[in-house]
């Protein structure tokens, strides 16, 4: 072989002597590893390109017994776990695509690039299978509005996520965004995409065709991003700051033309394989493509776009320069896929050929300057199996009598503070300032359980939503990790929508903490058996590790996505209430459960005690009965009783229309911990006057719990328990709280 | 009645505008490229929404250089009716086939929300199905919606009965007199910040912006005569 450095390089003996690799997150044992695939020491570039394969972005190489753990399959799913996104069939041919990623290590060091590139990585996940994407959807979490540094994060995430989603026309249609001390520094930032596609456009990232061409488009390559996958692996430090290049920058009007080139490209029926360039670039694009193939891969860098001067081989394939794909077809039709994206305005060069030997082989400046075994690079990693440890805060929490706290005795008070608190307000000035109208199919616009989005030409819609408590996962993340999915599912339900399946982001801190491993270990369990219950595979995902900073982990935060189907237009329901006189219903069975709420958050300060219970078996008889009255036309709002519990569903319910209620009924809890416990498995539904003993007789009759707890009406929200009035507030104070909560901590202090 | 929607590198309300035509006045309507340069088929051309040229430089400041540009001022001469919504008002004042400007929006912030517009204008060909004075639900979605002109431009504008749509309530983007969409002096040119396409079903919230297309038909109808309406 040619020589295999270029001169500013360390030698394949350097890298060993001095260990270079270490830098990029390899260990010795893996070096070793490394050494026996390759038989000889690897180059700079070979090693580089190993490092980002086998970093636990790309490789799982510490999560994937746990992902393991998920049920993955189901009648209506097409594609699983292990391509670009995965597919769950909606009849008639359709399907819908999706999948949730983050973003979070790059938005905590440039929030804004690091927002937008997250939101376009993810599309590029969903228009590489051939699906046209439909909405979006993002789940954020940052550290206390009161710091100007979360401040400064959340003003800019929430901007570039805008900047991107609005400029390529994808509706950003759902999220939640929570403020919670433990994400101060480590902020969350996830973005979900779905799309739509035939079934007969389905797509793989496969190098089909030994000698076939390989195809690169979108703009040229420069050195952002380098390593930007190995940066996602690793705890955040006072130096991550100095590593902006890791940072990729997005540019959505490149986006938007690769897109419709690519779905125009994908039509015409001539592509064999086609994937993003994602996480690792180059590298993991060409390896993963000829590895689904069990081909090889040769790739010339000379004709690889360059938008810099004197580019390595080891910058052109480590880097992460947004918006490229890589893509194979027949020679005859090379033409053909020229034309297409010359109409678009964008160059597509041949870079590469299948080859048949299982290598991926990298040609630069005449020589080859790598060689690698393509099943290395892809299969072998190692996978670890951490040790695990339960942590003591969380048996210390178990025994923390929440029902011991002093009652709260002013519930008109601890309403306002709840409402007005910035993780239950109202997130319009977020959402404003997303385009979550374009493409007009947005039936259900962001604020209410689930956005849906109607399907042109059938009478479908699909309801979507992203939903995870931390502070319930923290407590017990087993507990919480099934709470996320059941939650979601409820969403979906009360929107109208029939739950189809999840897509997850695990968010956690260090994995090599046996504490945080077994914090992974109990939310990937809980999850699972919640999956398994209500039947909602898990179609793909991602996780995110090393969420952590000097001051500690965040809390454990399993983001579910979840996206339903609305078997008919007239079904879609949301959560304000619609008329005077409607009257007002609460299915499930309210608990003492105060542990981890909202309440406890704004009146005590503090997270502990037990998170409230759930059993699936009751959770999912209550989402078929409720999907089930929607479908019979019997409810004329629902709404999801979560954070804040009775008494805010109440009131975000009276929001909408700025309608009131009188609620009145009896209990044997105390007050506060009636209107304010998150007991789970509950949803307030109401009714038209003439439809409600029909509604109380559909849901008695299928076992769930029951109670007539008032009327719709008038401009105040009155709630009398056991004969004593606990809350009496007009509808447009409390929504003063609930409105202004962030915006005037952003403005006021901005 | 044929309809043109004109299609920029990143226009994203294309498709919209296209079912709005087909939804409320199902009329043959066509995707024209920007690259195109024979409009002499179409009776309407709407300029959509989005981020023609990724908004570069100026929103619009490059779109008006497109081939297909030199087409829409021959057809807005030939008295042809073109609606110019968000992006496609952007490219329309570029032109110089509208007066005025759009600037950033006075809160710096892109906007997305419903909106209440009062139509102060409805004799031009686009809104001629609304009363004079009329409330209308219309959604805006921009970040540089700020209509600016001078004071001797707008005191010709109120004279020439120009200003076509006023934001009622709260001006979302500081523009000037509120103003929320103008036509040129014939009224056959019409450009607007506000999504008229966004507001053609309950579902979506507002089915007020359908009038606006079938203004358009009845006034193209008007001037053809029953003769040749399909």
């Amino acid at each position: 072989m040619a020589q295999l450095v270029s001169a500013k390089e360390p030698t394949a003996e350097q890298i060993a002597e001095q260990k270079i690799y270490k830098q990029f997150g390899v260990s010795d044992k893996e070096y070793e590893l490394i050494c026996g695939f390759m038989g000889r020491l690897p180059n700079y570039t070979e090693i580089g390109v190993f490092s980002v394969m086998w970093s636990e972005h790309c490789a799982y190489k510490n999560s994937k017994p746990l992902l393991r753990r998920f049920p993955v399959t189901g009648p209506r799913v097409l594609m699983g776990p292990g391509e670009g996104a995965g597919i769950v069939d909606i009849g008639d041919n359709q399907a819908v695509v999706f999948k949730i990623e983050s973003h979070n290590h790059p938005s905590a060091v440039e929030p804004y690039q690091g927002a937008a590139t997250g939101v376009g990585g993810i599309i590029r996940d969903i228009f590489s299978m051939g699906a046209r994407p439909v909405a979006l959807l993002n789940s954020l979490r940052f550290g206390r509005l009161e710091n100007e540094r979360v401040r400064y994060l959340f003003e800019h995430v929430v901007s570039g996520i805008a900047g991107y989603g609005n400029c390529i026309g994808i509706p950003t249609v759902a999220g939640e965004v929570m403020f919670d001390e433990a994400y101060e520094g480590n902020p969350l930032v996830n973005a979900m995409c779905v799309g739509l596609i035939d079934h007969d456009k389905i797509q793989r990232g496969v190098a089909k065709g030994i000698g076939n061409p390989v195809f690169y488009v979108g703009p040229a390559t420069g050195r952002d991003g380098i390593h930007g996958a190995t940066f996602a692996s690793e705890d955040l430090t006072a130096e991550s700051e100095a590593r902006r290049s890791a940072v990729q920058v997005g540019d959505a009007f490149m986006e938007k033309l690769v897109m419709e080139a690519t779905l125009e490209l994908i039509d015409s029926g001539i592509v064999l394989g086609i994937q993003d360039m994602g996480a690792a670039g180059l590298t993991c694009s060409s390896a993963e493509m000829a590895s689904k193939a069990g081909n090889g891969m040769e790739l010339y860098l000379d004709e690889v776009p360059q938008r810099e001067e004197g580019m390595t081989a080891y910058e052109m394939m480590l880097s992460e320069s947004q918006e490229r794909m890589l893509f194979v077809c027949e020679p005859q039709h090379e033409a053909q896929a020229k034309a297409i994206f010359e109409r678009w305005g964008l160059h597509c060069a041949k870079v590469g050929k299948v080859s048949d030997d299982g290598r991926l082989k990298l040609f630069h400046k005449g020589e080859m300057v790598g060689d690698m075994p393509v099943h290395a690079l892809v299969d072998d990693c190692p996978v670890y199996h951490k040790p695990s440890q339960v942590p003591e805060y969380y048996l210390k929490n178990r025994s923390i009598d929440t029902n011991s706290y002093e009652q709260v005795l002013d519930l008109n008070d601890a309403l306002k503070k709840v409402l007005g608190s910035p993780s239950l307000a109202s997130k319009e000035w977020v959402y404003n300032q997303y385009d979550y109208m374009v493409r007009t199919s947005t039936a259900v616009r962001p604020g209410s359980d689930a956005a849906v989005v109607t399907i042109r030409g059938t009478r479908k819609a699909l309801a979507m939503t992203t939903d995870c408590n931390g502070r319930y996962v923290y407590l017990d993340p087993e507990v919480g990790g099934r709470i996320a999915v059941a939650e979601a599912g409820r969403n979906i339900v009360c929107s109208g929508g029939e739950p189809l399946a999840i897509t997850d982001n695990l968010n956690f801190g260090s994995p090599e903490k046996p504490e945080v491993f077994w914090q992974m270990e109990k939310a990937v369990d809980g999850m699972a058996e919640a999956c398994r219950v209500m039947e909602t595979p898990v179609i793909g995902g991602n996780v995110s590790l090393y969420n952590e900073n000097a001051k500690g982990a965040i809390y454990p935060t399993p983001v579910v996505g979840m996206v339903g189907l609305v078997h008919d237009i007239d079904h879609i329901t949301t959560q304000e209430f619609k008329a005077e006189g409607d009257v007002i219903f609460l299915l499930g069975e309210t608990k003492a459960e105060i542990g981890g709420s909202e309440l406890q958050h704004v009146m005590f300060h503090v997270a502990e005690g037990r998170p409230p219970e759930l059993d699936l078996e009751t959770e999912l008889q209550l989402q078929k009965t409720v999907l089930n009255v929607i479908q019979q036309g019997l409810a004329a709002s629902a709404h999801d009783l979560s954070e804040g519990g009775l008494a805010a569903a109440l009131a975000e319910s009276c929001f909408g229309r700025g309608l009131g209620a009188d609620v009145n009924f009896t209990t044997n809890l105390r007050a506060d911990l009636a209107l304010f416990s998150e007991s789970q498995s509950r949803i307030l539904l109401t009714a038209k006057p003439d439809q409600a003993d029909a509604l109380f007789s559909a849901v008695s009759a299928a076992g769930v719990p029951v109670q007539r707890m008032g009327t719709v009406g008038g401009d105040r929200l009155n709630i009398t328990v056991g004969g004593h009035t606990e809350i009496d507030a007009s509808v447009a104070e409390l929504r003063h709280e609930w409105k202004n909560a962030i915006a005037s901590r952003m403005n006021g202090n901005g | 009645m044929n309809f043109a929607v004109l299609v920029f590198p990143a226009s994203n309300c294309d498709i919209d505008c296209f079912k709005a035509v087909e939804d409320t006045i199902g009329q043959p309507v066509d995707y024209v490229f920007h690259t195109a340069t024979d409009l002499s088929q179409y009776d309407a051309i709407l300029i959509p929404g989005g981020f023609s040229y990724g908004d570069y430089l100026r929103c619009g400041a490059i779109a008006q250089f497109a081939p297909v540009m030199a087409e829409v001022r021959k057809a807005a001469e030939a008295g042809k009716f073109i609606l110019g919504i968000c992006n496609g008002f952007q490219i329309l004042t570029e032109a110089r086939l509208l007066p005025g400007a759009l600037i950033r929006n006075n809160s710096l912030k892109f906007r997305c929300h419903s909106a209440d517009l009062i139509v102060e204008n409805n004799s031009t060909a686009f809104t001629r199905a609304y009363r004079a004075g009329e409330m209308i639900d219309i959604p805006i979605a921009h970040g540089e919606g700020s209509y600016y002109v001078d004071d001797e431009t707008l005191a010709q504008l109120k004279a020439d009965n120009q200003i076509v749509f006023r934001y009622a309530g709260e001006n979302p983007n500081g523009s000037v007199d509120n103003i929320a969409g103008v036509c040129n002096k014939e009224g056959n040119v019409v450009g607007m910040m506000p999504h008229p396409e966004r507001a053609v079903h309950e579902l979506l919230g507002s089915e007020d912006g359908a009038r606006m297309f079938t203004s358009v038909l009845n006034a193209w109808r008007e001037r053809h005569g029953a003769a040749s309406v399909r």
